[in-house]
């Protein structure tokens, strides 16, 4: 036997057998599929900040992170079992379509297009934002309506894209795109000075701005073009995964809408005498079981993930890194657009 | 003729000029001729106007810690060699887990002294394809885990030269299967699966690796039934697999055409069916003339997986824009680039000087 | 005359064996192809997404940075593609003309007598043929972007060309209206008017130049060292010089040799300037990219792509083979 076939076999017989290995299938709907796996596969974002990041020691976090967390408490019991799959922006939707993940929770805007059309549907809205500019201070733009014959980073791909197209066509000016498939690869052409203009989600361009060593010589215009709201995503054609995902995100809302907070929920649980408090936290009824779902599904996610407002302070309120504005994120009777429908 | 007139001797000409000894060889590379001197100059000044200050920067003024500050102070006036020695594990090993990047290494190590064995040709014996079938076993058992007591890792934390390694090893292996099977079909009588054969081999061999991987990173998920789901480095190595199985057919190809029919009609001759014919008589020729083309093959696959990084898979090109994206450390890009070309060259080097040596060996014994 | 009783079953003869293998070969085909074709259309189906070429004529809604024709993001999906093609074949024939002229200079070079020239061109070919080409094109797409000066204040090169950031400026003729010539003037972003070898069109241009010439110049060299050694002495017995030897005697026989795998080479470049997609160049791989995340039709992009390759592929190795039958050896 020549040495190649003798090489040969056991090579193919072992690649075989490797990748026969691959993790098993699963036909069937996401419920089970997770419940039977132990974990929810999560989408997020390869570096957003605020919104789903690695610190230093390799632990997500974010208020896109706290969101697929609240889901694993909900349906597995603990916001530790998630594992983060994290995409660029070429790749999300195919990732979320095929099966390789249960939720995409990646600072995604809810348009009509990818509703309608790419096989997903979102299950609310975690943050309401908008698409500005960020320019070098020493340009000395105040205002995007100055930017005729500027060169503009933007990521391929996203509405952002879209957006600026229409916002030059629009008024009358002209620019030159340089289009990247990752975040990274545009904050690195902008800082570098490859073009002057950098276009995302407000949210992201504070998030970019604090990637970079110097950024007080960045500005951020305060011009909004477009409205831009983002939440999670899930499979159209199962909807019992997208009602735990949907009332996940209201019950953290309802929770801080009733006064709850991570600190004050196991005191609470025993002794409010409030009914929706009651029937949130599963005292008194119990709504989880119509999500399939057992009763203390929502105090869980208090206990452990905290409530939609505890989420944004800790990851992009104003003692943060990011130091956003709560803004139009408010819940709605404190003047934002949070608004749930009540859990009952 | 007076026998005893004295006869002087003409004057001794000058010698010519020495061929042998350093100074002629100084003068023949050097100063050969007119243009040979313009040469020597343009070239020689080049290079003393480029190579101190380029060694300077490289290693003269570099700074080899992994000091930021003592960086940032250089301002490129030297190289931040400290951006590799802050970064090496992340570009070596990708996201793998901190703790147990012994793994990736230890495999990585199992695997490449595989290579080396396999590289002797006193070592192809019939226990080398054993030696490859544990290889890869521990190989897997090692970076995945999951038994004897190592924690899982899921694939999708594979990354660095492990990662760069198994694309190459199941690229190429897999690939070598396919391909035979493609050439022989391409060289068949039957005219359905010659045309076949031509029209795979032709359509892949003329699109590029990139639209390959779009194609398993996008429409494979399309092509499983329903509910079945191939992980992304499993769909990857796929495209990589068939990728190269059409280029691997051309080189078994070559093989083939270069026998003499008389091996045939020899093998006709004895009684023998055409698949013994294969086995027995020609594949072991065909595949022996071709050993360099397949070194060559396992050069070019390995410098192909660096492409794997537009798909979003952490390769060893892939690590090092990871490790780039650090704001910090972003302005010594330069470095990483270094750092990660000197181990492909390395590599790809030594496959290269190999491929020669092996075609000088082999050509002793098949050359006619 | 063999009896025809003792004939073998038409099913065990020779023809017979093919005529089932292949017939076996084709159900096994046209089972796997059904069953491709139908999960296909289940998981389209499932996932909403449409197919068919229908979307061409939809607006494309994103804006290309590098247009050689008028494009505006209103224009439909199917002229942002052939924008696209445009782009990737501008940089294959401007690739594969330097990288000859590169190639071929540096294949001469490396059979110097001269041991610095030759020296140099060994070392030129060995780290260029070693090392990825994707990590050549990134490392020059950060110098180019890193090191040029900010497009605020170019460098300036002459009174007409700018060089910075935003690439090479120069000025050209402007085609739309008259026949002026457009000049590159430094404004408040930074250069307008001229035309723009932009830094993406460079670090791709330069990087597959460099990557494909140290290829070229090894075929050349092993072309001009299989011309046989009765030629050289000749031509040294007619007392032509080493120039003279190689332009006249050694290069037009050589071409013989070199073509074909010129060819591969030239067909390498083109399929090579699909990494584009990874340094934000515009090509036609880079617009189906976007392409598929705007609408999710990744069969249909993918299967432009590769017709649009393959088609390049073909007219390529057709003009070449016209040339090979031109310079190849008229037999007797």
């Amino acid at each position: 036997m020549p040495a190649s076939r003798r090489i040969l076999v056991p090579l193919v017989a072992a690649t075989a057998l490797a990748l026969g290995l691959a993790p098993p299938a699963f036909a069937g709907k996401t419920l089970d599929a997770v419940k039977a796996r132990g974990e929810v596969i999560c989408g997020v974002n390869t570096s957003g900040p605020g919104f789903s990041s690695t610190d230093s020691k390799g632990r997500w976090q974010g208020l896109d992170v706290d969101m697929c967390r609240a889901v694993a408490a909900a349906a597995l019991g603990s916001g530790e079992k998630v594992k983060f799959v994290p995409l660029n922006s070429q790749q999300r939707f195919a990732a979320l379509q095929s099966g390789e993940i249960d939720i995409l929770s990646r600072n995604t805007t809810w348009t009509l297009t990818r509703d309608a059309s790419l096989g997903i549907v979102f299950a609310g809205i975690n943050y309401y934002d908008g698409q500005g500019f960020m320019v070098p201070k020493k340009l000395n733009i105040d205002s995007a309506k100055k930017l005729d014959g500027a060169t503009v980073c933007v990521q391929a791909g996203t509405t952002s894209e879209k957006n600026v197209a229409d916002y030059f066509l629009a008024n009358n000016m002209k620019y030159k795109s340089v289009v990247f498939d990752t975040a990274e690869a545009i904050q690195s052409a902008f800082f570098a000075g490859r073009c002057q203009v950098y276009t995302t989600d407000m949210s992201d361009l504070a998030g970019a701005r604090t990637q970079t060593s110097k950024p007080d010589d960045y500005t951020i215009l305060p011009d909004i073009i477009s409205k831009e709201p983002l939440g999670p995503a899930v499979r159209r054609g199962d909807d019992d995964w997208f009602e735990i995902t949907r009332w996940t995100l209201n019950a953290m809302l309802e929770a801080e809408e009733a006064g709850l907070t991570q600190a004050n929920v196991d005191k609470m649980k025993a002794e409010s005498k409030d009914p929706a408090i009651q029937r949130l936290l599963g005292v008194s009824e119990d709504t989880g079981k119509l999500l399939g779902l057992d009763k203390e599904w929502a105090y869980r996610i208090v206990k452990q993930v905290g409530t939609y407002g505890e989420s944004f302070e800790r990851n992009m309120g104003p003692k943060s890194a990011l130091g956003l504005p709560r803004g139009v994120n408010k819940l709605w009777n404190h003047g934002g657009l949070m608004y749930s429908p009540p859990v009952r | 003729m007076d026998p005893h007139a004295h006869v002087e001797p003409l004057p001794a000409r000058t010698p010519p000029r020495s061929a042998t000894g350093m100074s002629s060889w100084v003068r023949a590379n050097f100063f050969g001729g007119p243009g040979n001197t313009v040469a020597t100059i343009l070239f020689g000044g080049l290079l003393a106007w480029a190579l101190p200050p380029a060694f300077n920067w490289l290693a003269g003024n570099a700074v080899w810690h992994a000091d930021y500050a003592a960086c940032r102070a250089l301002d490129h006036a030297g190289a931040c060699w400290g951006f590799v020695t802050e970064k090496w594990r992340l570009i070596l090993f990708g996201r793998y887990p901190y703790a147990e990047q012994w793994r990736p290494l230890a495999a990585t190590a199992i695997v490449i002294a595989a290579l080396v064995v396999t590289a002797i040709p006193a070592f192809w014996r019939r226990w080398l394809g054993w030696l490859w079938g544990a290889a890869l076993a521990a190989f897997f058992v090692l970076m995945s885990g999951g038994v004897i007591g190592l924690t899982r890792v899921d694939t999708g934390l594979w990354g660095g030269l492990p990662l760069t390694v198994l694309l190459t090893l199941v690229g190429m292996g897999a690939s070598i299967p396919i391909g035979i099977l493609l050439a022989l079909a391409r060289r068949s009588e039957l005219p359905l699966l010659r045309s076949m054969a031509t029209l795979y081999i032709e359509l892949v061999r003329g699109v590029p690796l990139i639209t390959v991987l779009f194609t398993a990173s996008f429409v494979f998920p399309l092509l499983l039934p329903q509910g079945m789901r191939l992980d992304v480095l499993t769909r990857v190595a796929l495209g990589i697999v068939l990728f190269q199985a059409a280029y691997m057919a051309e080189v078994v190809r070559g093989g083939l055409q270069a026998l003499p029919k008389g091996q045939y009609e020899a093998a006709g001759a004895l009684g023998l069916s055409w698949w013994r014919t294969q086995q027995k008589v020609i594949l072991p020729q065909a595949l022996t003339l071709v050993i360099p083309s397949f070194v060559n093959s396992l050069l070019s696959t390995f410098m192909d997986t660096s492409l794997v990084t537009v798909v979003s898979m952490y390769d060893l090109t892939g690590a090092l824009r990871l490790a780039l994206g650090d704001p910090q450390w972003r302005n010594f890009f330069f470095e990483g680039y270094v750092f990660v070309a000197l181990i492909y060259f390395t590599c790809c080097f030594a496959m290269s000087r190999y491929s020669h040596w092996l075609d000088h060996r082999l050509g002793r014994w098949t050359r006619h | 005359m063999p009896d025809p009783a003792l004939a073998p079953h038409f099913l065990r003869t020779r023809r017979g064996r093919a005529l089932i293998y292949q017939a076996l070969a084709l159900c096994a085909l046209v089972a796997a192809g059904w069953f491709l074709w139908h999960n296909t259309a289940e998981n389209l189906a499932a996932r909403q997404i449409r197919s068919g070429f229908g979307f061409m004529r939809q607006p494309a809604g994103f804006d290309i940075g590098e247009t050689l024709f008028a494009y505006s993001s209103r224009d439909t999906y199917l002229r942002a593609f052939a924008i696209g093609v445009a782009n990737t074949l501008r940089v294959a024939l401007l690739g594969i003309v330097l990288a000859t002229v590169l190639g071929t200079l540096v294949g001469i070079g490396r059979l110097s007598r001269n041991l610095l020239a030759r020296g140099l061109c060994t070392a030129y070919v060995e780290v260029m043929r070693n090392i990825p080409l994707i990590i050549q094109l990134f490392a020059w797409y950060l110098v180019i972007t890193e090191l040029l000066p900010a497009a605020t204040e170019p460098l300036r090169i002459g009174p007409y060309v700018f060089l910075s950031k935003s690439g090479l400026q120069f000025p050209f003729p402007d085609l739309s209206g008259g026949w002026t010539l457009a000049v590159p003037e430094v404004g408040v972003f930074g250069i307008t008017g001229g035309a723009a070898a932009t830094p993406e069109f460079l670090s791709l241009l330069i990087g597959l130049t460099t990557f494909t010439a140290a290829y070229i110049a090894e075929i050349v060299r092993s072309g001009v060292l299989a011309v046989p050694r009765g030629q050289t002495e000749a031509a040294g017995a007619l007392g032509l010089s080493r120039v003279l030897t190689l332009r006249l005697v050694l290069l037009p026989q050589a071409l013989r040799i070199i073509v074909p795998p010129l060819t591969s080479q030239y067909l390498n470049l083109t399929k090579n300037s699909s990494l584009a997609v990874a340094i934000g160049y515009p090509d036609v791989v880079s617009i189906a990219n976007t392409t598929i995340n705007q609408n999710g039709q990744a069969l249909e992009c993918v299967l432009m792509i590769m017709t649009v390759y393959l088609a390049i592929n073909l007219v390529t190795a057709l003009a070449m083979g016209w040339y090979n039958r031109r310079v190849a050896l008229v037999e007797r």
